[in-house]
């Protein structure tokens, strides 16, 4: 029994973390809403999206709690780029791509040569498989948020019976960038006529895997943002001063601050099971990724909001940085479909017709 | 990230269920696991006859020496989650839950006489005396170093060393219609400070100088009360620690295995139920609730806490075995469950429609009683946002301890 990270996943952390405080504090995340994002190669020689990219293909032979642990530090650092669609592409190729499709894409992927984004949604708000209309041997249809930037050049696409590759200059494809909410996740829209592609040898169980790993390292960049959130509201009400003494000295202060701590910090373990459960091939893998993305995705609203409301009137001003956090919080909630979503996917596995287990039978509800 | 128990563990378990295969036969005991024994009543024959069993197997009150009555075991706290799954599976009986194993017992470990571990324990964890908590008065709740109630030290002409007069009142004293001693907190020192002057007694229920008025929950139960004690005694070495060390005597940390860290069974037990309540319950357009999309999110909602309880619960145990801390999550567990539960209370109302028109115990005396039991839930879930610490207490304790805020109020056990 050791339900806690190990000692390399911690390093892992570490080293994220330590690279943000160095190199890429939250005044350069700024650039993304002041003014042109430069290139993010520093960040990209982290290769965290390459982390399940198995060894073999150069890539790191990680696991889906260690890609997990990445996402939750680059949540806490407001990472931009599309680390998200690269590390889901990656994950499609190595779970879904044939033999020979791997050896062709993977040793590109890895060295960052190409980099490959992931495109599901359709419009309407069209994200789970059985809601998609784009599939069969003609691709024609338009995807939209997709996560681009940082030359990406290759696109995974997500169909209703499976997953297929394509060149983003390719014939019979076009893009139209769009603006964003959440300029740390700049997206594109892709419209397809007809284009050339190739598909992975997976079907519809592959993608369904690449849209559960999207829950889980949504739910982990959630979890890194809220607490990240709750550290800088606790930070603030420490210095901020105000009726001759700290913020943090009133009881309605401390409680707001303790409510929402009792809100975020145990939903941790929740998305570490989700990746094991995945990592371990468990039977409720998918359901709980979704019950899990849902819960986190709306801690972190809850958070993000509250830590801009703890803030003043300086927490409403763009020149603080908290509304980053809130608009990621916005783009986890929507992105990969909103909870509602994801609970009633969950509620189809856990509220089968099979009986709950029967052990509090007899005694209802004397507590 | 390891989820098992590994090889050791799994033989230990084989080793637990063989005994109670050979040992339990469910009809024995009607009552099922964790709900214990109320106060007042020793076990009966074949429950007493099973914990006896097992105690000598080492299965039952491990923390408590032998001379005692319990089985003295190295705390282990994987064992002790075997053993607890294991015997919940069964329905088996484990310790008693009473105030006195739970309460006084880890205290009279600590810090008892030897002649106070003698007299007591035993009978304590054998269900043969009960006891209950003298803590909390009328002026004295949350504040809890702020009780009135003194103890004098009387030398009298018989007994050597006198007796402890005491006068004052207690109140929200769960079980002192039925329980046979009180553990109290009186004041023993009026000129010390707040904390320095308390002190922790020992007294018989049995005696003329305490009367005992039972108080009606909102429940409509009465299953606590007033206790009044006006010249109330007991011996002068009937007292824990010394005299004016109370505070700390009752804030003993206990050093009891950390088994229950973050333990969800009893959130999972209501969700379960509640689950099946939604299936038996007709809802909108004759259909049973569970088939409601809206039903089905908010009950997933409540799902999504308990499953981020059961985690952190893991994450817990798990830094526990390897003495590492776990940062403020120990100290949000409480207000974890009391959130859970007044979910689920919330949402159970909508379920019952009219049947939350009926009080628990049903419309009508010799009636079966139908959904409405729930309504015995819905009151109790407010309890535990107030008994054993209050959610705002609770909150001032995050706050201040697991998030480094200034103290400025002062708190329980400080």
């Amino acid at each position: 029994m050791d339900f806690d990270l190990s000692a390399e996943q911690r390093l892992l952390e570490q080293s994220i973390d330590s690279f943000f405080t160095g190199s890429f504090p939250l005044s350069r995340v700024r650039e993304c809403y002041d003014a042109q994002l430069g290139p993010l190669d520093d960040l990209g020689a982290l290769h965290l999206s390459e982390i399940l990219i198995p060894d073999a293909y150069g890539g790191g032979g990680g696991t889906i709690l260690d890609v997990a642990v990445a996402a939750e530090r680059l949540g806490a650092a407001c990472a931009p780029g599309p680390f998200l669609g690269r590390a889901l592409a990656a994950y499609a190729l190595t779970t879904a791509g044939s033999d020979e499709q791997r050896s062709r894409w993977l040793p590109e992927l890895a060295s960052g040569q190409r980099r490959a984004t992931i495109a599901i949604a359709e419009p309407g708000g069209r994200w789970s498989l059985d809601a998609l209309q784009m599939g069969g041997p003609r691709l024609t249809g338009e995807k939209q948020h997709v996560l681009a930037g940082d030359a990406v050049d290759l696109v995974v696409v997500v169909l209703a019976d499976g997953l297929a590759l394509l060149e983003l200059g390719a014939d019979g494809l076009t893009t139209v960038d769009t603006e964003v909410l959440d300029r740390t996740r700049p997206m594109i829209s892709v419209v397809f006529d007809g284009p050339d592609h190739e598909r992975l040898a997976g079907g519809a169980d592959a993608a369904e895997r690449v849209l559960q790993l999207g829950a889980v390292l949504v739910a982990a960049d959630a979890y890194g943002g809220a607490a990240k959130c709750l550290d800088l509201a606790v930070a603030y009400c420490q210095v901020r001063e105000q009726f001759g003494t700290t913020i943090g000295h009133f009881q309605a202060v401390q409680h707001q601050l303790a409510d929402l701590a009792a809100d975020v910090l145990p939903a941790r373990g929740m998305y570490w099971y989700a990746a094991h459960a995945m990592d371990c091939a468990l039977g409720d893998a998918g359901g709980f990724a979704s019950l899990t993305k849902a819960h986190i995705t709306e801690r972190y609203i809850a958070a993000a909001r509250r830590a801009i409301e703890l803030h003043g009137g300086i927490g409403y001003t763009w020149e603080n940085d908290l509304h980053f956090f809130l608009r990621r919080a916005v783009f986890d909630r929507a992105y990969l479909g909103p909870p509602e979503l994801h609970r009633q996917r969950r509620a189809r596995s856990q509220l089968a017709e099979a009986p709950e287990k029967a052990r509090a039978n007899g005694q209802l509800a004397r507590t | 990230m390891d989820l098992t128990y590994g090889p050791d563990y799994e033989r230990f378990r084989e080793e637990v269920r063989a005994f109670l295969v050979e040992h339990w036969r469910p009809s024995a005991g009607s009552r099922p696991a964790g709900a214990g024994r109320a106060e007042g009543s020793a076990d009966s024959g074949d429950v007493a006859l099973f914990r006896q069993a097992a105690v000598a197997a080492g299965y039952l009150y491990r923390s408590v020496p032998r001379q005692y009555g319990g089985s003295e075991q190295p705390p282990d706290a994987l064992k002790a989650r075997v053993i607890k799954e294991e015997f919940e599976a069964v329905r088996a009986p484990m310790e008693l839950r009473s105030l006195g194993t739970r309460l006084l017992v880890p205290t009279l470990l600590e810090a008892g006489a030897p002649w106070q571990k003698e007299r007591f324990i035993e009978p304590t964890i054998t269900g043969r005396i009960t006891w209950c908590q003298g803590y909390s008065e009328p002026e004295a709740g949350s504040d809890l170093a702020s009780l009135r109630t003194t103890a004098t030290l009387v030398k009298g002409d018989g007994e050597a060393g006198g007796r402890w007069v005491i006068r004052g009142q207690k109140v929200w004293t769960s079980s002192a219609h039925e329980a046979d001693y009180m553990f109290l907190l009186a004041r023993t020192n009026p000129d010390a400070p707040k904390r320095k002057g308390i002190s922790y007694l020992l007294v018989p229920m049995d005696q003329p100088g305490i009367e005992v008025r039972p108080l009606r929950q909102v429940t409509g139960e009465s299953e606590f009360n007033e206790v009044f004690l006006t010249d109330a005694t007991t011996g002068a070495d009937w007292i824990v620690g010394e005299p004016g060390e109370g505070w700390a005597v009752a804030n003993t940390t206990l050093k009891h295995e950390r088994a229950w860290v973050g333990d969800v069974s009893e959130s999972d037990r209501l969700m379960n139920s509640l689950i099946r309540l939604a299936r038996q319950t007709p809802g909108p357009a004759g259909r049973p609730w569970i088939e409601d999309q809206r039903m089905r999110s908010r009950l997933m909602e409540v799902q999504g806490y308990v499953e981020a309880q059961r985690y952190s619960g893991y994450l817990q145990l798990s830094r526990s075995l390897k003495d590492e801390p776990s940062g403020p999550l120990g100290l949000i567990n409480k207000i974890s469950s009391t959130n859970i539960a007044e979910r689920i209370a919330a949402i159970a109302i909508d379920i019952l429609g009219d049947a939350s028109l009926l009080p628990h115990t049903g419309a009508r005396p010799g009636a079966a009683i139908g959904p409405e039991r729930w309504m015995y839930q819905y009151f109790g879930s407010l309890g535990s946002a107030i008994a054993g610490g209050a959610s705002n207490i609770q909150r001032n304790i995050i706050a201040q301890r697991g998030l480094g805020l200034p103290r400025d109020t002062v708190l329980p056990g400080e």
